[in-house]
């Protein structure tokens, strides 16, 4: 974090604001001096102290929370000293600065180093060229994970989007609203373990044990069926571990939508009642339109999350049965088989579908007018 | 949709609107809530009933129960005809059971050579033999018995989960804290400000969103290790910090950018700087946005396990909830009916959380300040 | 605003942070945890330090017993260790047993702590394979690792992250104290040609059948001793109405593993040791006939539903814990159950060997192949060079290493020093007298073949075969085709 607020510390055409007051020098020194000292003080009481949790926590959030903003506070009132065009040049860079260090530093480098790990052997050693790009595209395993990956966003990012729109809505006009969101959102909160259990235990062989078959076994008479692995219904024993996402991150979807919901000002959807339109032309006229960047933003995130999905597949089948996707190959080729550039390269092509989400994004931004 | 036709038929049913929407929302509210109730109901059921019953049999159901038991005649011919309590069958007839008319049935449990036979009757039952011992060792921790090799037997009972909580709530609230902040202030800058390499800084943001954290592990504990910053909780806020950042500077992103434009206009020419808006005006807005990404980091960092794994360790003194629930199924995988405890235990503070940041999803806080 | 309240801000912050810090600044002496790792100071430099100071409290105490022991069979740093000379030092370790095993290792390592003031830190956790890479791709390794499969251990050899035993123990000690085999299971290609990773400090039998024996007794069934009377026992079991054989592989993302044991156990008892050891290093591929037909050999059982507890269709779907639970019902639905001793664990509780259930050898089949045993262990690898953690390393290459875990039961010793009484439950020293009458041991294949097969496609393959979505031959060539070359 420091060094993220180093960058806007820059001076810049001080010389007739130097000469303005003395005073004015010294607190823009010293304030700034003083709030890295803390932090720098904070840094390493944090990192090597052993005082108890309870005062570590406390001070850690006084220190990252009340540092940070300190930062942010310094750094804007450096830059409201200087002229008010380095100041329109600088000051973007206050509030973007960190984030864009910090996203350098954990995500962007980490990933340029994959790439380079991408063009090399198993062992990270010898330079390969393309070959595990070549071999990401012509191995079997690779095809059903791609296939597997198309068929997590159809069903489970559509489905994902739906409920949670369906219940955002829904519970808008209900008097049991907080009860109905609590319900969906309360998945969220099981861990992926929990999680794991309760289903593995829904899709159970045995019928005396297992919801699923106990439910099919009665109606139809069949034998149980493995829902998770059963060769026989590939690919769509898929579609049993997407219910499971689905029963997950609805909760998220619909948290985001009810937030976006609650924006829309209420005058606008009394105006349209008042105009004679019915709930359901204020749902698609007045509603869809106002929460449409929320849509597309909750759309994105969910087919970014299907595309990178992992712990679902992981706890369930462990990428067995022909369940594998992108993410839990990427693992057990990097992890379990020890195979550092194949592993990077299928973590390369992952960065690489995102391509079209990424450019339909960057129109939105586009269409934004700034100041 | 706007055709006279539909708009007649919606608004008859308009009238059976709250019907509809309090209907539909049950239905999801119920299957929803299904296998979480599952759940619930196994984490008081012993590890033998959940192995060999459903979590259903709670309710109550017929089903053959037993009568009383005889013990097979060893003069019974097995491989030919038998003939027991009325019955009349083969061994396998008796195996599948045979019903009499009077309603009960003959059945043969075990093989030729040491069988019985049960003679049972349909009757209403339920499996109701709840347990709090799987709370008891979640909450209290395991005892486990170790033979010395004096042969003497010492008794250790493992840490309750006091200390793991504590540990996950220092990882977490920072963790969620710290990138919100960044994230908005960086939101507002990508949203409402021009400067060179915006777009740029925005893509490689969005593009960020799909970097799946395990390549990133390697990275970013080499440069841990040199600051020594390993095994400390400032690391793991700031590798949670740096994995959190893509999502919520997205997702801040884009409800900032909502926010109605003449709002912002009327500011600037108050002659208010950015950074007031921004704390008097964008932050304040902001607030169902900010309480919904606070909700999902908060989620994620307490249901965490390989980040915290990796950059403060499993040792018993550091470790989190989620580590100490992944112990609690044992060395082999044997004790996972404690499982389903363990996931209430550490849903409780989840829920907490959302309740309480619940009600700042209300409407209203735009009111006033749009014209029409 | 901005200019009065920035100030006032910063005041509160350095004002609170050294009013939390306050009471906490006292008691902190130094990090802890930091010096011992990162130091990695040279040898003598520690020892002349640590020897400086405590050698006069060590002297007033009587020496230690294990000193002399130690120093007889000239482990130097072992002798020295119980000499006291490294009191106050740090060996950090990490491995995949957590829970109860965590417990188990504690406990057997506290009296060794306690004789010598080394502080042994192990920390385990369930993602061990993602950790331990993470960890030392990123050069934070622990002191030692507990590896339960030499194949990853290998990995790290290969890529010189791991100081070879020999350098920590002296050989003459190690040929003196393991059976060649063992010596050999831990001989690894390294940087600089195959030299000794690790050292084994416990290990588990595989080729153990289980059944229950208050039923079987009162039945009337024999215990089989001869691949013939198993087979009659089988027929028996059939013809008095039930299956013989509780099966089942399925394990989560690890399905599949229980299968390839079966594998291993029939390649033993219907091929030469050099095909088996020729099977595991990939020379003679999974295509070969000798492999073929000893998956052939054990699917006649498995393919066969009058032998399997619920039929084929269950072994790929009935989760390894539960397989043998059918043997504990009364009366039991199934009665052999083939697993190694870790099984014990996932029997009901409440039952006791020797009264509920009991244990009988897995019989060879060919005479010619003798009766082979199939074991699986962990092995320790150092990361780190220092006297403690040759010390440490030493003591787990003596019986006394692994001697309170065998005392708590779950394991077995493959030390020479270990001593049969020195188990705790007679199941464990019933099971050692079984391998010691084993004319060769083995060490499971699949957790030495690479991670994608003896982790991926060995498991999926029969997987895939037993669940019936493949033939044998189609996967058996999917196998081959696996094998990174």
């Amino acid at each position: 974090m420091q060094r993220s607020s180093e960058k806007p510390r820059q001076p810049g055409g001080p010389v007739q604001w130097l000469s303005v007051n003395a005073i004015g020098l010294f607190t823009a020194l010293a304030i700034p001096l003083a709030t890295f000292l803390v932090l720098y003080w904070g840094f390493f009481f944090l990192r090597d102290s052993d005082a108890p949790k309870i005062v570590i926590a406390i001070v850690a959030i006084v220190w990252g929370v009340g540092g940070v903003a300190a930062l942010y506070l310094v750094a804007n009132s450096l830059v409201d000293r200087l002229g008010d065009t380095w100041r329109a040049r600088i000051q973007p860079f206050i509030f973007v600065g960190p984030a864009v260090a910090i996203l350098l530093w954990y995500l962007a480098v980490p990933s340029l180093r994959t790439l380079w790990i991408s063009l090399l052997d198993r062992n990270g050693v010898d330079f390969v060229g393309l070959s595990n790009y070549i071999a990401v595209f012509t191995t079997r395993n690779m095809f059903t994970a791609f296939r597997n990956n198309i068929l997590w966003i159809l069903f489970g990012a559509t489905a994902s989007v739906i409920f949670g729109l369906l219940v955002a809505i829904l519970a808008d006009r209900s008097r049991f609203e907080n009860i109905a969101k609590s319900v969906i959102f309360m998945p969220m909160a099981i861990s992926m373990v929990g999680a794991g259990v309760i289903w593995n235990m829904m899709y159970e062989v045995n019928p005396n044990v297992g919801l699923l078959n106990a439910i099919y076994t009665g109606v139809t008479g069949n034998n149980p069926v493995a829902w998770k692995a059963a060769a026989e219904i590939a690919p769509w024993n898929n579609l049993f571990l997407i219910v499971v996402m689905v029963w997950l991150q609805s909760g998220f979807a619909m948290v985001l939508f009810s937030a976006a919901i609650k924006g829309i000002p209420g005058e606008i959807l009394e105006a349209g009642r008042v105009d004679g339109a019915t709930e359901i032309q204020v749902f698609f006229r007045i509603m869809i339109p106002y929460i449409m960047g929320t849509i597309i933003t909750v759309s994105t995130t969910i087919i970014i999350f299907s595309l990178k999905i992992f712990d679902v597949v992981q706890v369930m089948t462990g990428g067995q049965f022909g369940t594998q996707v992108i993410a839990t190959q990427y693992y057990r080729e990097y992890f379990t088989n020890q195979n550092a550039g194949f592993g990077s390269a299928i973590a390369i092509v992952l960065l690489i579908t995102v391509i079209p989400v990424m450019i339909y994004n960057l129109r939105q931004l586009n269409d934004q007018e700034a100041f | 949709m706007a055709t006279a036709s539909s708009a007649k038929k919606i608004k008859k049913t308009s009238k059976l609107g709250p019907i509809l929407i309090n209907g539909s929302l049950l239905l999801l509210i119920l299957i929803w809530l299904l296998p979480t109730f599952a759940l619930l109901v196994s984490s008081f059921r012993t590890r033998f009933d959940i192995q060999t019953s459903g979590w259903w049999s709670i309710v109550p159901h017929r089903a053959w129960m037993t009568d009383r038991v005889i013990d097979p005649d060893p003069n019974w011919d097995r491989d030919g005809v038998m003939n027991i309590e009325g019955a009349q069958g083969t061994f396998e007839e008796f195996r599948n059971g045979i019903t009499l008319d009077n309603g009960t049935r003959v059945f043969w449990i075990g093989n030729k050579r040491i069988g019985k036979v049960e003679i049972q009757a349909y009757k209403w039952t339920s499996n109701f033999n709840f347990t709090l011992e799987n709370y008891g060792q979640v909450l209290g921790g395991k005892t486990f018995e170790v033979r010395q090799p004096d042969g003497t037997i010492k008794t250790e009972q493992a840490d309750n989960f006091v200390g793991a909580f504590l540990n996950s709530l220092t990882v977490t609230i920072p963790s969620t804290l710290i990138p919100i902040l960044i994230a908005a202030f960086a939101a507002y800058g990508f949203a409402w400000m021009r400067f060179s390499g915006r777009r740029v800084l925005f893509v490689m943001v969005v593009a960020l969103l799909v970097v799946p954290l395990q390549i990133a592990l390697v990275p970013i504990l080499q440069d841990y290790v040199r600051l020594n910053l390993n095994g400390t909780f400032l690391g793991i806020w700031l590798a949670h910090t740096g994995f959190g950042l893509p999502l919520a500077t997205y997702l801040l992103f884009n409800y900032i950018r909502g926010l109605p434009r003449d709002i912002l206009e009327s500011a600037f020419i108050d002659g208010a700087s950015h950074f007031t808006i921004f704390v008097r005006l964008i932050l304040p807005l902001s607030v169902p946005a900010l309480a919904s990404f606070a909700i999902f980091q908060f989620l994620w960092t307490w249901n965490d396990y390989l980040v915290a794994l990796i950059f403060i360790g499993a040792k018993p003194d550091v470790q989190v909830l989620t580590m100490r629930l992944a112990e609690m199924v044992g060395s082999r995988g044997n004790d996972w009916h404690l499982l389903t405890a363990g996931a209430f235990v550490s849903m409780v503070l989840p829920l907490v959380v959302f309740f309480s940041l619940q009600r700042f999803f209300v409407r209203g806080l735009l009111a006033g300040s749009v014209k029409g | 605003m901005n200019r009065k309240f920035a100030p006032l801000f910063v005041l509160l912050l350095v004002a609170s942070l050294l009013l939390a810090a306050c009471p906490a600044a006292t008691p902190t002496a130094e990090p802890a945890a930091e010096p011992a790792a990162e130091e990695a100071a040279p040898t003598a430099e520690v020892a002349e330090e640590a020897e400086a100071a405590p050698t006069a409290a060590a002297a007033e105490e009587d020496a230690h017993p294990g000193e002399e022991a130690a120093m007889a069979k000239g482990l130097t740093e072992l002798a020295a260790a119980y000499h006291g000379d490294y009191e106050g030092t740090i060996v950090t370790m990490t491995g995949p047993f957590t829970d109860e095993d965590a417990v188990k290792f504690d406990n057997s390592m506290a009296a060794f702590e306690e004789a010598t003031g080394i502080d042994i830190q192990y920390e385990g956790s369930k993602e061990f394979e993602a950790s331990i890479t993470v960890r030392v791709q990123a050069g934070d390794a622990p002191d030692i690792v507990d590896f339960p499969q030499p194949g990853l251990l290998g990995t790290f050899a290969k890529q010189g992250k791991v100081v070879p035993a020999t350098v920590m123990i002296p050989e003459a000690w190690l040929a003196e104290n393991y059976l060649q085999s063992w010596l050999d299971m831990a001989t690894m290609e390294g940087p600089d040609g195959p030299a000794q990773y690790g050292v084994w400090q416990r290990f588990n039998a595989k080729s153990l059948v289980w059944y229950p024996k208050a039923s079987f007794d009162a039945a009337g069934y024999p215990i089989p001793t001869t691949w013939e009377e198993l087979q009659a026992l089988q027929d028996m079991i059939v013809s008095d109405g039930d299956t013989p054989w509780c099966v089942g592989i399925e394990s989560g993302a690890a399905t599949g593993w229980a299968a390839t044991d079966w594998t291993e156990e029939f390649m033993l008892r219907t091929t030469s040791l050099e095909n088996y050891d020729a099977w595991v290093l990939g020379e003679l591929p999974f295509e070969s006939p000798e492999v073929k037909n000893a998956i052939e050999s054990f699917a006649t059982i498995w393919n066969d539903d009058s032998m399997v507890s619920g039929g084929r269709a269950a072994i790929v779907t009935t989760f390894f814990g539960d397989a043998p639970t059918g043997m504990f019902q009364d009366p039991p639905t199934c009665w052999l159950h083939k697993q190694g001793n870790f099984i014990t664990s996932f029997f009901p509780e409440g039952t006791e060997y020797g009264v509920d259930y009991g244990v009988f050898y897995l019989p060879g089949i060919d005479a010619e192949y003798g009766s082979p045993f199939l074991v699986a262990g962990d092995i320790m690898a150092a990361m780190t060079d220092r006297p403690e953690v040759r010390a440490v390393m030493q003591f787990f290459s003596t019986g006394e290493g692994v001697k309170g875990w065998l005392a708590a039961g779950g394991a077995l010793g493959p030390q020479k020093d270990v001593q049969l009484d020195w188990y705790g439950s007679d199941l464990e020293r019933d099971i050692a007298g079984l391998v010691n009458n084993a004319t060769s041991v083995r060490f499971d294949g699949s957790d030495l073949m690479p991670g994608e097969v003896g982790a991926g496609s060995f498991w999926k393959g029969m997987t895939d075969y037993f669940s019936g979505a493949a033939d044998l031959d189609t996967v058996l060539a999917e196998i081959d085709a696996s094998w990174p070359r």
